[in-house]
């Protein structure tokens, strides 16, 4: 069990870091700089800050939910 | 001057007939919901632990979750925060993935419980039950003021009612279908609210889309059309900055802080949380998670497409528009004035005699378009003229003039502007046709309502089960725990009206506020109880209390003006001493939208210091927290 546990927790800081990563530094932090690249007509920046941060959270969101569903099966904890 | 019957001018609105058919079917889809799942229950169909399907479930959190200030506020802060706007996209989404990936499915796997429930077995502590319960109280009454401004603007508008008299509506039908649907089976109706709310937020956003790009799909039309240019370029000749700048309307450390607060807000709202107890297993609540966010993030990347539309038509349509006459209600009568400056007259005329009027502008658009949506919303009074250069027209440029008192001012034409009007009046002043803007109406009415409702009944299981009958009156009846539930209920609506009427923000800005609050008092001691065994209950009942009362009081003192009206004509704290301000040679500090970051960081302090300074938690709380974290056994599901 604390092998789940850890690889429970391993999995949820990746994810955390990505989401980390995409909603603070890409969108606030950074902002400025990426708004010089362009996709379509609107600063790179300004886009994640608007959109792409979202796209990016369903995926985490979907990823946690496979990976976990792996990992309850491996150690046999699921229902 | 000439005066005329009143009836000719009230007659101008073509949505109203369609704004009522919709808002009556929508409330009596949701009372026959209501309706059948109480029959249902009576007769026991209602099977404990069969549960609520995935999907279902992800649409009734997506509608519980997505209030008002979703709805009604979001889109409309947005178009005029620019840039900045991303606070509230980021901070309502990515707080979700913190609910989902931290909370939810070790909450789910506590078993059928309130977030109190699990703080005091957490904590092993009545005292953190309380804390807990006051934290709760605190944080949905702010949320639910919210919810009764948004209420009041949308039944304002399509009444014709001032909007005080629009939230003393909303007060009845919301208290209404609170209690009536304060029962099992309110699942089925957010999840009918979530699908009006979303086709009356997606009708007009495709449509706007589809008329100023080359995509009706509002996602592709924001980002390949040349709208955010000519954007742009419009706000720079109007002497305002570019809209997709950053750090305009915020600073960087505000942004970062407003966000923050609104993420770990979202994790903690305890409404939210409720619902992950109602699915079958750890399982189903991931897979709830999944399907919510999918669901809301089908508004939340339509919003910034719709504010930047939004706020590209608004200038369209509103700058140099004509004044064909301007009207003065007085009384009875109305009182028809050719020009700016007659119009002042009569007002002033009718100020010597005691009467406040305002003057209602009727526009007709540069493209010659009459804007009787304009008409229309100033008798709300959430929009005003002042066509101060008295030239015959409304310039939304900013320009240079002096107040009454002669002082140097920079000002436009548009005397106001309530932000909370942007969505709702989109459809009209696109041109799209009545049905739309009567389905926005609804779907307004159906986003407060869903996520109201879920409110008012934290308000009232944490004052009538967490506080009254376990401290108060430990024996009552079955009948009388019933009442005292409805009471709290009326008494939540109550307050929850009084600050729709004296808001301390836009609906938006309120939200903020509660999940500030959340953020302060809830993401620490959930997290904690969750992630690290050796937090214990000196540590967390500390950390609400220091967490939620610096938030609290921080919140007050700078809104003081605006909630409490009778005894502050400024904010005791004003922005020029906001916390940080001055420090690191930075001009501006931390704005009471974002100070729930720094009560969230004081409780985690807090928590943890007092926490490894007294012993740790007993053996059988140690032993709780290992079961959360394994998803086998999670029990039955309880329905909510």
């Amino acid at each position: 069990m604390q092998q789940y546990w850890r690889s429970n927790l391993r999995i949820v800081a990746v994810l955390m870091a990505i989401w980390f990563v995409v909603a603070f530094c890409i969108s606030i932090f950074f902002i400025q700089p990426l708004n010089s690249f362009t996709i379509g007509k609107l600063g790179l920046g300004f886009w994640f800050a608007q959109q792409g941060s979202i796209f990016v959270f369903v995926l985490l969101v979907l990823a946690y939910a496979l990976l976990m569903d792996r990992l309850d099966r491996k150690y046999d904890v699921n229902e | 001057m000439q005066y005329l019957d009143p009836s000719l001018l009230a007659a101008a609105d073509p949505a109203r007939p369609w704004t009522w058919s919709f808002v009556a079917l929508t409330f009596a889809i949701y009372l026959y919901i209501g309706w059948r799942s109480r029959v249902k229950d009576s007769k026991g169909f209602y099977v404990a632990g069969q549960g609520v399907p995935a999907i279902a479930n992800g649409a009734a959190t997506a509608a519980d979750w997505m209030s008002a200030a979703s709805f009604i506020g979001m889109a409309g802060l947005i178009s005029f925060t620019g840039s900045d706007g991303a606070v509230y996209l980021m901070g309502w989404t990515g707080g979700y993935v913190l609910l989902a990936l931290l909370l939810a499915p070790y909450l789910r796997k506590f078993g059928h419980y309130t977030v109190p429930d699990f703080i005091a077995a957490r904590y092993y502590s009545e005292t953190a039950r309380v804390v807990a319960a006051i934290c709760a109280i605190f944080v949905s009454i702010t949320y639910v003021a919210g919810q009764m401004k948004g209420v009041g603007i949308v039944f304002s508008r399509f009444l014709e009612v001032p909007l005080e008299i629009g939230v003393v509506i909303g007060m009845l039908i919301v208290g209404f279908f609170a209690v009536l649907g304060g029962m099992k089976g309110i699942t089925w109706t957010q999840v009918v609210q979530y699908f009006i709310l979303i086709l009356a937020f997606m009708i007009p956003s495709v449509a706007i889309s589809g008329i100023l790009t080359d995509s009706s799909i509002p996602q592709i039309g924001f980002a390949s059309s040349d709208i955010s240019e000519k954007l742009n370029d419009v706000l720079v000749d109007l002497g305002e900055k570019e809209y997709t700048q950053p750090f305009n309307s915020f600073t960087q450390l505000n942004v970062f802080c407003i966000t923050a607060a609104l993420m770990f807000g979202t994790a903690g709202l305890p409404h939210v949380i409720v619902r992950f107890y109602t699915v079958k297993d750890v399982r189903a609540a991931r897979y709830s998670a999944v399907w919510a966010i999918i669901f809301i993030a089908i508004l939340y990347t339509t919003a910034p497409a719709l504010g930047m539309f939004a706020r590209y038509n608004l200038i369209k349509s509103m700058h140099n528009a004509r004044i064909e006459n301007i009207t003065i209600q007085n009384g009875g009568q109305t009182i028809v004035c050719a020009n700016a400056e007659q119009a002042e007259n009569d007002r002033q005329r009718l100020a010597d005699e005691g009467k406040s009027v305002t003057p209602i502008y009727n526009l007709v658009s540069s493209e010659g378009e009459p804007l009787s949506w304009a008409t229309q919303w100033q008798l709300t009074g959430l929009l005003k003229f002042d066509d101060w250069n008295r030239d015959g027209s409304i310039s939304l440029k900013v320009m240079d003039t002096s107040d009454t008192d002669g002082n140097a001012v920079r000002k436009s034409e548009l005397a106001k502007i309530d932000k909370d009007i942007i969505v709702l009046s989109t459809p009209e002043v696109a041109g799209l046709p009545p049905w739309v803007i009567a389905l926005v109406a609804a779907g307004g009415l159906a986003a407060a309502l869903s996520t109201a409702a879920g409110l008012l009944l934290v308000i009232s299981s944490s004052l009538a089960h967490d506080l009254f009958v376990r401290f108060v009156t430990p024996n009552a009846t079955e009948p009388q725990k019933l009442l005292i539930g409805r009471i709290a209920i009326i008494f939540g609506i109550l307050v929850a009206g009084y600050f729709g009427i004296n808001p301390p923000g836009f609906v938006g800005e309120v939200v903020a506020f509660a999940f500030g609050l959340a953020a302060a008092s809830f993401f620490p001691a959930i997290f904690l109880g969750i992630f690290y065994k050796r937090a214990n209950r000196a540590g967390a009942v500390t950390g609400m209390i220091v967490g939620l009362a610096f938030t609290l009081t921080y919140i007050v003192m700078a809104t003081s003006h605006k909630v409490l009206p009778m005894f502050y004509d400024a904010p005791m704290l004003s922005p020029e001493n906001y916390f940080l301000a001055g420090w690191f040679g930075m001009e501006q500090g931390i704005s009471p939208q974002g100070i729930g970051t720094i009560g969230m960081l004081l409780n985690f302090v807090v928590t943890i210091t007092i926490s490894l300074l007294t012993p740790p938690p007993p053996q059988e709380v140690l032993d709780l927290v290992e079961s959360v974290r394994v998803p086998k056994g999670s029990g039955e599901a309880v329905s909510h």
